[in-house]
């Protein structure tokens, strides 16, 4: 560990993207090994799982490499690109009506901007309320002046969700990078790595038990698989990932363990969430590419750091405001 | 075809794509370069922009619109882009007796491009297709040897309804189905009647 602490901060980003990039590679390599050997076909929707996971693990690696790599600037924008994307796949999805275009298009090209335009600013006060409070009036407000009062309520509901999720939820993500810790400047896109691996930890461990233990599922008709053996292990999985990270993180590694613990609870529950909202929707990846909307399925991949980030984010700063 | 138009074109199909996505599924023919004539359901201003940008790149440039000759030549700028990035069959809506409406297409067709119409002449916003005008009959009469392709444009209205200037971003899709013919011996309304159901039966099934 001493070693580590003397290299300097750019050494140990280097480090850590050699190790993340290395065991991703090895966990791809065991999974593809694994699905050589299996023919069985009532695994086969749990392997398509697991590598459809895999893939969103690569997805937020790269991801999380290039906003290294484009600084503060760089990472805003890729994230507002990504609560775009996420946002027009959940809006298509959500039927809409005539009377609502105008609130669309103030959350796309008015919230959407705003908000990420706090996060650059780091006027993270402001940029915590701004959609809870403010936009929270806006949109019903534009909505009635729309003068169409059937299922009100259903349609703004719908709108304000899906903008705390692709919108509130995922701008927390850039929001880490550029957040100042004490004794801890700069480093602000290790807290998001420590983000993303500890959900994926967690993400992929649950997948794996629920695969091995074979529970009775707790909400058969949301999802098969979801138990809360299944779940507490992904949680637990995600402190052990944490605390092998918490050099990283500005905190001893029993806190480490417990903020990752937390997070990764958050993670997966927010993808079971984002299940059942899809069951309600009818489809069964956001993507669905049989019939609708042949979206690339970016809210799937994304859903568990859309409910993960707020949380972590927070309890970050509620934690260095009891330390100042 | 000019560096301006190109990029032109590359600006259109990059916002269209932003917004709506234009994912085209080919499901009952592969994206070929072969001559066809693309008939879709109208429901708004931007399903051409739609298909066009669904396209591959290499199709796009023979493969051309109708547009109205009063309303998009009257301004230069509807001009250019409908006749340089577009490439546009212009047709006169004011009816003349010595000439055929259709033959702007027909010449067209002759050339060997591939065009997209919209066989029942007005956008609806009912859901449902209405009933097709007689000049995609005519047009498949004259040039057997040329593909009719079935196109469905989903979700569209919901991007731009009528009324509304700026577009909201929604997932939209073209689906292509099966090239069809015109059967020996099959009347105008029976084509026009089949041309219908296989344009309908390609939206995909409400869940």
């Amino acid at each position: 560990m001493t070693s580590l602490q003397s290299l300097n901060v750019e050494q140990q980003v280097a480090l850590l993207f050699l190790m993340l990039f290395g065991t991703l590679a090895l966990v791809s390599l065991a999974v593809f090994v694994r699905s050589l050997r299996q023919h069985d076909t009532t695994q086969s929707d749990l392997q398509l799982r697991l590598w459809r996971d895999l893939r969103a693990l690569w997805l937020g690696s790269v991801v999380f490499w290039l906003s290294w790599l484009s600084g503060p600037l760089g990472a805003t924008l890729l994230f507002g690109v990504f609560s775009f994307l996420a946002l027009r796949e959940f809006i298509t999805l959500a039927h809409t009506r005539r009377s609502d275009h105008r609130s669309l298009l103030l959350a796309f090209f008015v919230v959407l901007p705003v908000q990420y335009l706090l996060v650059g600013l780091r006027s993270f006060d402001l940029f915590s309320v701004f959609i809870p409070v403010y936009v929270f009036l806006a949109i019903p407000a534009l909505s009635a002046l729309a003068g169409d009062p059937e299922r009100f309520l259903e349609r703004n509901a719908k709108i304000q969700w899906g903008i705390m999720v692709c919108v509130f939820g995922l701008s927390h993500a850039p929001a880490l990078l550029l957040l100042d810790f004490p004794n801890y400047a700069g480093r602000g896109a290790f807290l998001l790595f420590f983000l993303v691996m500890v959900t994926a930890t967690a993400q992929i461990v649950q997948e794996l038990m629920s695969r091995w233990l074979r529970r009775r599922p707790v909400a058969r008709h949301i999802d098969r698989s979801f138990s809360f053996r299944a779940w507490c292990s992904g949680a637990l999985a995600a402190a052990l990932a944490g605390g092998a990270l918490f050099w990283i993180t500005p905190v001893p590694a029993w806190q480490a363990m417990l903020w990752a613990m937390l997070v990764g609870a958050c993670g997966t529950l927010g993808d079971f969430v984002m299940r059942a909202l899809k069951k309600d929707a009818g489809v069964r990846y956001w993507g669905n590419h049989s019939s609708l909307t042949g979206a690339v399925g970016l809210l799937d991949r994304v859903a568990p750091l859309c409910f993960a980030a707020p949380v972590f984010f927070h309890s970050i700063r509620w934690y260095a405001s009891l330390r100042a | 075809m000019t560096f301006a138009a190109k990029l032109a074109g590359v600006l259109v199909s990059f916002i269209a794509r932003l917004v709506t996505g234009a994912q085209g599924h080919w499901i009952g023919c592969p994206p070929e370069a072969l001559q066809r004539i693309y008939f879709a359901n109208h429901q708004s201003h931007l399903d051409w922009v739609l298909i066009w940008a669904a396209l591959p790149q290499d199709l796009r440039i023979r493969t051309r619109p109708i547009a109205a000759r009063d309303y998009w030549t009257a301004s230069r700028f509807k001009h250019w882009i409908t006749r340089e990035v577009f490439h546009a069959v212009y047709v006169s809506r004011q009816r003349t007796d010595d000439q055929d409406p259709l033959e702007p297409l027909l010449e067209a067709l002759r050339q060997g491009d591939s065009l997209v119409i919209f066989p029942e002449g007005t956008r609806s916003n009912k859901g449902v297709p209405q009933s097709f005008k007689s000049g995609l009959f005519h047009l498949a009469e004259q040039f057997p040897e040329v593909q009719l392709v079935p196109v469905w444009i989903d979700n569209v209205q919901r991007v731009m309804p009528k009324g509304e200037v700026v577009p909201v971003p929604i997932l939209c899709t073209a689906t292509f189905g099966v090239p069809m013919k015109i059967e020996a011996g099959e009347d105008k309304r029976a084509f026009l009647e089949r041309a219908r159901a296989e344009v309908l039966a390609l939206r995909p099934a409400l869940t």
